[in-house]
């Protein structure tokens, strides 16, 4: 009886399992599933990319509550982007890019930190009894623009939906030797303007991470290695690639660069969209972008102008030598709205990253004078 | 003072009550906020287009996130600052109750209390209109209160009007980095700073009531910022009695700011400071100060150009009452007690000295840019920073120059100075 019931369960899924995903551009509109952008989906058990949508990772990632993050870029057959040394790429209209929130299934209903997952495990796509699927965001290039749509995930993990106002989800997550019951926040559509409107006076929205600088990476995907710009170029979606000279950003968590390469990488992901001369907190006179260089700009020695009770009782944004008397460690470490830094996309802290925050301040030297 | 408060703010729970009492079933109670309307509201914001009134009507909504906006044109309005009521008692993410970066953005007859960041802010965007807006950490004054009640930052040609700023932990009236600015027939109590005008240009500041806080009115500049502030007119403003203990965080401008001042200048330039009423204030009526002042000062944290003088300050035509009774701080108070005995007061203007001597013209401060004190038998005392306080005193007649009135600036929206003046009254116990 058992028996024939699952195969009776395994038929039913079988009749309506959805036909293959196929990507699409949505030229306007906001299209209230997933599904209809076709460029990702899940197929059995596993949420499964469609051909040609391709899965790439950066070399420092910003921090989400731990969350995994499985991230695609897919373009119009023949189209191509053009690349450019220092900003995002220059995408043409047809241009989708997606972003996967997810966390490993813990204990009880928990999840688990995801943010160390990479492409070698999840560029094939994720394995649903073992991954809770939270979001998934759309960055589309329109004619107009870059457009955002956060989609939510229903809890039996078949489909995601448009939540365009945004969507408080409570998670709790579990780490060796701790709990941490937390809101994950799905940004409302607003807010995607908060981080990805990096130039703050013209309002337009940009992709963050699809920068040369940061996908200059070797990764590995279904046992193949290869460098991700080339491969990007090899599939036709780059053009005009520089072949010398390029920069690359850090990876924060590669112990063989400097202390200060690693802190200033997550430095400029995690707060450089904000924190840039051009950036909606300009008005802070505090740069936290990777073309800053040392001094009052980012934060050393630099008294706060309007950080209100988010100086912690500090004096300095940098105090050299000592992590713990600066603004920077006592916002980046606070869960407080009020105070904490970033305002948008984490409700918890990130141990790892304020660690090397603290030792990359605390080798310099002391005295402001 | 601190009976004050409480007077004071049981009177405000008291017309906020009968208010809502009065409107009817649409009005909620404080006791039951509307939990469910912040998703008709956040929908509102996103999908709003140029020309679109959002009308929140009146009652009291929780709101648990920081509420955006980002497209032009857009007007907010509710139904009166003690009628529509946005409470962010419960929020849990989002450093403003409201952020704003738009243009031709009004919004009026509404309250924004309890945000855990700052209450109303406005990054970027031209012609500006905030009125009748309330911003309120109901709390009473605390450390742990949001920054800013009402903070446009970055913007051109700004209107606030007949707004009321109570309990922010920085500024309850903050104007930043923005440019042609009118500020006018406002109310700003229990903050550490009433109203704040720093690092603009072209600001005119009247009619207003500052009472209750650390400090009344602020015309600061700040280092490490693309511009500095210049041209800002206090004038037929109310200033009294801002004695409330300085609550700011330390590290905060305006931890710096003893409790006790009236109107305070900090490194700004071109202030002219006329017809108000001050007095009351304990520390000292009017303070004029530079950033060396403020023990922020350092090498290599604070861009070497940055101008910290007070410059082509003037102020004249005042009606001083008393303060300087209880200066804030073992210094200031020594320094009343030595200079005018023990029962005496500080003068009406304390000025810490700083003169920028690579700008002197033929071995004295060029006129042009003098700290003038023009206001009949008003004291100005000297401290005498850049000496280390070594020799303080009365400056008598050398200060007692005049320089070129302001002209007054002109915001579409504001239109011109009214003849009659509209000081709100303060919140009688």
């Amino acid at each position: 009886m058992k028996r024939l019931a699952l195969l009776l369960i395994t038929l039913t899924l079988a009749a309506c399992s959805p036909r293959a995903l196929e990507p699409r551009f949505i030229a306007d509109g906001a299209p209230e599933s997933l599904a209809d952008w076709g460029m990702v989906g899940v197929r059995d058990g596993r949420l499964t990319l469609a051909e040609g949508v391709t899965p790439y990772e950066l070399n420092t990632p910003l921090f989400t509550d731990y969350a995994g993050k499985l991230r695609t870029v897919w373009m119009p057959k023949g189209q191509a982007a053009n690349s450019t040394p220092d900003v995002a790429f220059d995408f043409p209209v047809g241009t989708v890019v997606t972003k996967t929130f997810f966390y490993p299934k813990g204990p009880d209903g928990s999840v688990t930190p995801g943010d160390d997952l990479g492409l070698s495990e999840t560029g094939e796509g994720l394995d649903l009894s073992k991954i809770r699927l939270i979001e998934t965001r759309i960055l589309v290039r329109r004619a107009a623009g870059w457009a955002a749509f956060p989609y939510v995930w229903n809890e039996d993990q078949t489909k995601a939906t448009l939540k365009r106002i945004g969507q408080p989800i409570s998670l709790t997550l579990k780490r060796p030797g701790r709990s941490d019951a937390f809101i994950y926040q799905v940004p409302n559509v607003n807010q995607c303007a908060g981080c990805h409107a990096t130039d703050h006076a013209a309002k337009a929205l940009l992709p963050i991470g699809l920068k040369s600088r940061h996908l200059d990476r070797e990764v590995t995907v279904a046992g193949a290695r290869f460098n991700q710009l080339d491969r990007l170029v090899q599939i036709g979606y780059l053009r005009g690639l520089q072949t010398t000279g390029r920069v690359r950003a850090p990876d924060w968590r590669d112990e063989t660069a400097s202390l200060d390469g690693r802190a200033r990488a997550w430095l400029d992901i995690n707060c450089g969209h904000c924190h840039s001369p051009k950036g909606p907190a300009d008005t802070s006179g505090l740069y936290l972008d990777a073309a800053t260089p040392m001094g009052p700009s980012l934060g050393l020695c630099k008294p706060p102008v309007a950080a209100g009770q988010g100086t912690g009782g500090f004096v300095h944004g940098i105090e050299p030598g000592r992590p713990d008397q600066s603004i920077l460690i006592f916002r980046t470490g606070s869960t407080d709205p009020g105070a904490m830094m970033p305002e948008l996309g984490r409700s918890l802290f990130h141990d790892e990253g304020l660690d090397l925050l603290r030792r990359w301040i605390a080798a310099m030297p002391p005295g402001c004078r | 003072m601190g009976q004050g408060w409480n007077r004071a703010l049981s009177a405000l729970t008291l017309t906020g009550a009968l208010a809502l009492a009065a409107c009817g079933p649409g009005g909620g109670s404080a006791a039951k906020p509307n939990t469910t309307y912040q998703e008709t509201l956040i929908q509102q914001l996103i999908d709003a287009k140029p020309g679109d009134v959002i009308t929140i009507p009146a009652g009291v909504y929780a709101i648990d996130r920081g509420l955006s906006l980002d497209i032009d044109g857009v007007t907010i309005k509710g139904a009166g600052m003690d009628k529509t009521i946005l409470t962010f008692k419960g929020q849990a993410a989002g450093a403003e109750g409201l952020l704003v970066n738009a243009s031709n953005f009004t919004i009026e007859d509404l309250a924004i209390e309890d945000a855990k960041g700052d209450a109303l802010k406005v990054n970027e965007g031209e012609n500006i209109v905030i009125r009748r807006v309330r911003t309120e950490w109901t709390g009473g004054p605390k450390t742990s209160n949001g920054a800013y009640g009402i903070y446009p930052v970055q913007v051109r040609n700004l209107l606030i009007e007949e707004s009321v700023a109570i309990g922010a932990s920085d500024a309850g009236i903050y104007v930043g980095q923005s440019d042609n600015v009118v500020v006018r027939r406002n109310r700003a109590e229990f903050n550490v700073a009433g109203i704040e005008i720093e690092n603009t240009r072209n600001a005119d500041v009247y009619d207003n009531l500052a009472t209750n806080n650390t400090g009344g009115i602020l015309v600061f500049n700040m280092p490490n910022l693309k511009v500095s502030g210049f041209a800002t007119r206090i004038f037929r403003n109310r200033v009294e009695g801002n004695n409330t203990k300085n609550f700011g965080r330390k590290g905060s401008a305006v931890a710096s700011v003893p409790a006790g001042t009236g109107v305070i200048i900090n490194s700004n330039d071109q202030v002219e400071i006329f017809d108000n009423d001050i007095g009351g204030n304990d520390t000292s009526n009017v303070i004029i100060s530079s950033y060396y002042s403020t023990g922020y000062m350092n090498q290599k944290g604070v861009e070497a150009n940055f101008d910290a003088y007070p410059e082509a300050i003037f102020v004249h035509d005042n009606r001083f009452t008393p303060g300087g009774a209880k200066p804030d701080g073992l210094d200031l108070q020594a320094l009343r007690v030595a200079l005018f005995g023990v029962t005496g007061r500080l003068p009406d203007v304390l000025w810490d000295g700083y003169v920028d001597v690579k700008k002197f013209k033929g071995g004295k401060v060029d006129p042009a840019l003098a700290v003038c004190v023009d206001n009949g038998a008003a004291q100005t005392l000297n401290a005498d920073g850049p000496h280390k306080n070594k020799s303080p005193a009365l400056a008598g007649e050398s200060v007692r120059c005049r320089l070129a009135p302001l002209p007054a600036i002109s915001v579409a929206a504001a239109g011109p100075v009214p003849a009659e003046r509209k000081v709100p009254a303060p919140v009688k116990p």
